[in-house]
Formats: C-alpha cells, sequence, structure tokens
C-alpha cells in the first residue's frame, strides 16, 4: 500500500514514510497476533477442560470401566460407584421437560411469529427474551414452594386416580421427584424453544405465506401447512438445543428432584441426576475415589451434552442453509 | 361444501386459541415469578439485609452483606477474565481470521458455550481449587469468567460484523492499515452493542451458582482478599432456600428478589438500548 500524502516530498521523506508504513504493516501484524493469541486461548481452555476431566477422573475409569456407566449402585462409603441412576435421573427429566416443553413451545412460536399482531408478539417476545434471564436457582426456589406442593396435592392425585395402570403414575407421591424435576425443566427450556423457533419462523420468506393465503388457506393452514414444515429442520434444532440445555441443568434440578441415587419406574419417586450428583456431593467428597467418580460423572455428562449439541448446530445450520439458496 | 369451509374456519379460531394460551402460560411464568418474589421477598426486605452478616443458627434478623460484596468480587473478578479474551477473541473473528482457524475458533466456541455450568466448575476446581489447597474467591471468579468468554466472542463477532463493509473500506482507501481502520472506525461503529452484550453476559454469569458450589464454597463471614471462599447472592439463595428453618427460607427470598431485580433491570435496559440502537442505524 503506497501512502499518498508523502508522494509529493522529497526522497528523505518518502524513506521516512517507508519506515513508518513498514511499522504500520508491523502494527497490523501485531493486531493479527494479539488477537490470535486471545482466539486461541479460547482453544486452549476447551483443550484444558477436556484433560482435566479425562484425566482427574482416572482412577474410577481405570478400576471400574465401563462397569461404571451400566453398574446400578452408588455407596460412597463402600466406593462402588455405579452412574446409571444419574443417567436414568438425567434422561427422565429431560425427556419428560420436552414432553411438556414442546408442544407448549412450538405452539407459543407459532402464535409469536405467525397468528399473533405484530406489536403485540415483540412485546410478548420481549417477555420471553426475558423469561431466559432468570438464574436457575430462582427457579429452584419459587420450585420448592410452589411447584413442588401443587404436584403432590392436586396433579398427582389426579394422575394416579386416572392413569394408574401405567407403571409410571404409581406409588407414593412426596413432591420431590423426577415429575417435578421435569416440570421445572420444561418451565425453564420453554424460552429457548420459543424464541429460536420464532425467529425461525420469521425468517420464512414471505412470498411462501402469501402464496398460500391467495390460494385461500386460512392462517392457521398457512402456518402449519406451509411455514412450519419450511422451518423444520430449525425448530427441531431448537428443541435439541433445549434438550442440551435440560441435561446439564443443575441448581433448578437439585432443589426440587429429591436426591436419592436409585431407578424407580414411578414418576413420583425422588431420584437423581448426573448434574446434581456433582452440586450435592462434590464438595463433600473425601475420598479420591469418590471425587474422580463424579468427575467421571462430570465427563458422561460433557460428552453427551456435546454431541447433543452439535447436533443441533447442524440442524440449524441445514436450516440457515436452505433459506440463504431460496 | 359450507360445511366444509365452516369446519376449516373453526378450526382456525380453534388453533388461534391453543396456541395463544400456549403463549399465555409461557408469558404468565414470567408474571408469576416477579409476582411472587415480590410478595414472599418484599416481607423479608429490610435495611438489615444490606448491613449485616448472617446471623447464627437459631438467632433471627441478620442480612446478607457478606454475600452481596462477595457477588461484586466474583464479577469483577470474571469481567477482568472474560472481556478481554472475550472481546479480543471475537475481532480475530470477525476481522482477522483466516477461513479455517475462523470455522475452528467459532467451533470450539460453541462448544465451550454448550458445557453445563457445573462442569465449568469442576475445571476451576481442577485447575485452582487442587492445586491451591482451598476454595477461594479466585478460584469462583476464574469459572465465571470462563463461563463469560463463550457469549461476550459470540456477541462481539456479531456486533462487528453487522458494522457495514463500506465502513471499512473506506477506512481503508484512506490509507488506513487494517489494524488503524478496526480500531478507529470498525471497533467504535460496533461499541455500543458490544457493551450491552457484555453487560448481559455479565448480568447471566450473576446468577450462576452450579460453578460456584466447590470454588467459592460460600461463607458465613466477611472474605477479605482474594484467597479465601466467599459467599456470593446465588450460592446463599441455594443454601437458605434448602434449610428447613422458616426464617431462612425468607431470607432466600429476598435475596432472590435482589437478585431477580439487578438482572432482570440489567437486561430490560440493556435489551431497550439495542432496540433503540438497531432501528436508528436501520432507519
Amino acid at each position: 500500500m503506497q501512502p499518498t500524502t508523502t508522494a509529493t516530498d522529497g526522497p528523505g521523506a518518502r524513506r521516512r514514510a517507508r519506515t513508518f508504513t513498514g511499522q504500520l504493516q508491523n502494527g497490523d501484524r501485531i493486531a493479527h497476533f494479539t488477537t490470535f493469541i486471545f482466539a486461541a486461548a479460547i482453544i486452549v481452555i476447551t483443550v484444558v477442560l477436556f484433560y482435566e476431566l479425562y484425566a482427574s477422573s482416572s482412577l474410577t475409569r481405570e478400576k471400574f470401566g465401563w462397569r461404571f456407566l451400566t453398574g446400578a449402585t452408588w455407596d460412597p462409603v463402600a466406593l462402588e460407584f455405579g452412574a446409571l441412576p444419574f443417567i436414568y435421573g438425567t434422561l427422565v427429566t429431560s425427556i419428560l421437560a420436552l414432553i411438556i416443553g414442546v408442544p407448549l413451545g412450538v405452539g407459543a412460536a407459532i402464535f409469536l411469529a405467525e397468528l399473533a399482531p405484530v406489536r403485540m408478539s415483540a412485546v410478548l417476545a420481549f417477555i420471553i427474551e426475558l423469561l431466559a434471564a432468570v438464574p436457575s436457582v430462582i427457579y429452584g426456589l419459587l420450585a420448592i414452594f410452589t411447584l413442588v406442593p401443587f404436584l403432590r396435592d392436586y396433579i398427582a392425585p389426579v394422575l394416579e386416580g386416572t392413569l394408574c395402570f401405567l407403571p409410571l403414575f404409581q406409588g407414593a407421591s412426596y413432591g420431590f421427584s423426577l415429575l417435578a424435576g421435569g416440570c421445572i425443566l420444561a418451565i425453564m427450556i420453554l424460552p429457548f424453544i420459543i424464541s429460536i423457533s420464532r425467529e425461525v419462523l420469521l425468517a420464512v420468506p414471505r412470498e411462501q405465506r402469501e402464496a398460500s393465503l391467495a390460494l385461500g388457506a386460512t392462517r392457521w393452514e398457512t402456518a402449519w401447512h406451509v411455514a412450519v414444515p419450511y422451518a423444520r429442520p430449525g425448530i427441531i434444532g431448537s428443541i435439541f438445543l433445549a434438550l442440551a440445555r435440560a441435561l446439564g441443568e443443575t441448581m433448578a434440578v437439585t432443589m426440587v428432584i429429591g436426591n436419592a441415587p436409585r431407578i424407580n419406574l414411578s414418576l413420583f419417586a425422588p431420584g437423581y441426576s448426573i448434574a446434581a450428583a456433582i452440586a450435592n456431593e462434590f464438595s463433600e467428597a473425601t475420598s479420591n475415589m469418590h471425587v474422580s467418580a463424579l468427575i467421571e460423572l462430570g465427563f458422561v455428562l460433557f460428552c453427551i451434552t456435546i454431541l447433543v449439541n452439535a447436533v443441533a448446530r447442524l440442524l440449524i445450520l441445514m436450516t440457515t442453509r436452505k433459506g440463504s439458496a431460496a | 361444501m359450507i360445511l366444509r369451509s365452516t369446519r376449516r374456519k373453526i378450526t382456525n379460531i380453534v388453533m388461534f386459541t391453543i396456541t395463544g394460551l400456549c403463549t399465555f402460560v409461557a408469558v404468565s411464568v414470567l408474571f408469576f415469578i416477579l409476582g411472587y418474589l415480590l410478595w414472599q421477598g418484599g416481607q423479608a426486605l429490610n435495611w438489615n439485609f444490606f448491613t449485616k452478616l448472617p446471623a447464627p443458627v437459631g438467632e433471627t434478623g441478620g442480612g446478607f452483606a457478606n454475600a452481596i460484596v462477595g457477588s461484586a468480587k466474583l464479577l469483577m473478578l470474571a469481567a477482568l477474565i472474560g472481556i478481554p479474551i472475550g472481546f479480543l477473541g471475537g475481532v480475530y473473528l470477525a476481522e482477522f481470521g483466516g477461513q479455517t482457524t475462523t470455522f475452528i475458533v467459532r467451533y470450539t466456541t460453541d462448544l465451550l458455550n454448550g458445557v453445563p455450568s457445573i462442569i465449568i466448575g469442576i475445571f476451576a476446581y481442577a485447575l485452582i481449587v487442587v492445586p491451591m489447597g482451598h476454595f477461594s474467591t479466585l478460584a469462583g471468579g476464574i469459572a465465571l469468567g470462563v463461563l463469560m468468554i463463550p457469549i461476550t466472542v459470540r456477541n462481539t463477532e456479531e456486533f462487528l460484523r453487522s458494522v457495514p463493509n463500506t465502513l471499512r473500506e473506506g477506512a481503508l482507501a484512506l490509507g488506513a492499515t487494517k489494524w488503524r481502520a478496526v480500531a478507529t472506525v470498525v471497533v467504535p461503529a460496533a461499541l455500543p452493542g458490544i457493551t450491552t452484550g457484555i453487560l448481559l453476559a455479565v448480568a447471566r454469569v450473576a446468577g450462576e451458582t452450579a460453578p460456584l458450589l466447590f470454588t467459592a464454597f460460600g461463607n458465613r463471614f466477611w472474605s477479605p482478599g482474594w484467597n479465601q471462599p466467599t459467599a456470593s447472592l446465588p450460592d446463599t439463595i441455594f443454601k437458605y432456600a434448602i434449610a428447613p428453618y422458616e426464617d431462612w427460607n425468607q431470607q432466600a427470598w429476598a435475596a432472590g428478589l435482589v437478585l431477580l431485580s439487578l438482572v432482570l433491570a440489567t437486561n430490560i435496559a440493556a435489551r431497550l438500548i439495542l432496540r433503540r440502537q438497531t432501528r436508528t442505524s436501520r432507519g
């Protein structure tokens, strides 16, 4: 790049300018290098995170091997560690959260993106965004004192009365249960499903809708048969992102799930999730073996969430590609 | 034929109502949370809450002054770690990176963003607490800082990318080198967005509890310096909420109200500023 201001000056000035621009070019290199260092720091942190989880869980990995994942007893005193109750609890609460949260969330997203008046939709979407900002410990605090008694006194008797032939809804209900964990997770993942699905739906080209309406379809038919199929991969991606959130959610679940490391078919029974186990036992673990087992739990959770996240990103990427191609 | 069109119209109205109800349920959760916290927490909130230490078990009264100061210290430390790495990492992604490196860094950032916060806690535990031999403010702050990084990176990158290319080209055409163009034209243009994004990131980690459980640990007294375990608002809410004493639960409500007000106020302010900016820049 030639400096234009010094072009009419003498050769000395030109030389000075060359060294000056040379310095500025160096500045470019310095700036590039500095920002690169910080960007690389992110990669280093992630690699160290992975390494720490892997290395710090070597004790139990060597002792139990794959048995760690299939063992059903968790007894820190006898140094017997099997992660199955936690994996079971994590999966059950997350699936329950999806069963409750997905219809509600996708329904609300369709309403906000397709059916509601624009101004109303903007205000409601703003409120939903705020909902995503509420800390999880606050959800937990409210759940302990409102959701848990509500489930115990009103929902559980109804479910027991009508669906008692299913093993899912049998046995005594104390409130603190897998059901409570699933319900609070459903509420917590709602804002994620709604805001991402709404954005994906809003990205559907206007012409698609107009063509459908011009053919005489109702608003709902347009939304359901035109916009939703177009945005489907993105909506599924938002569900996977929500699933990843639900799997790793710690505080609210810890506060309501009951914290009992048993595998129980009934949703009314207390359970335990991976994240809750780490949260409750980590600072109290005394033996190296126990700490190692908890870190291995963390490692398992880490791998599951990464897998789910990767699928979600891929799906969302697919929709946006399709959108830009169309 | 008439029958069929009425059926379609009815379906339309029914689905409108059902999806509207879904939205109503989702939105009412926020008002329920706010209302319930105001009702329960408002009763327990008083001046002592902000000025006194927690009372010993069995005594009533006391406050959470140490938790408020502890949270502020943790957030300061988190910002010191999260902002430089997040901001400069974002600048690299948007302005300097090559295709492959950008892809790798962005992918890693997304990955880090998806890691559950409790696992970041384990990371800080293994990295800081184990070598030091005890829990500390430092470890908690680093855990929160790591949580802040991916949020800040993506925010910064997004706002830098939304700066029109004509601005960059104009600066380069006037003879500015790349870094001068970035430092004096592009970043200032995106700065309001980036700052509000950082504000949102701070508000987000302010409510994080899980990574603090075994890094900052909690403390019933003041925590001078950076090397001792410290109390923090979210951690105190957790411990007081699951305690079997009624007056502790009351104080958990009060602390919850304070934390939620701070987080929501920051969010509302930041989002309104952002919205106004995007509107003016478009119009």
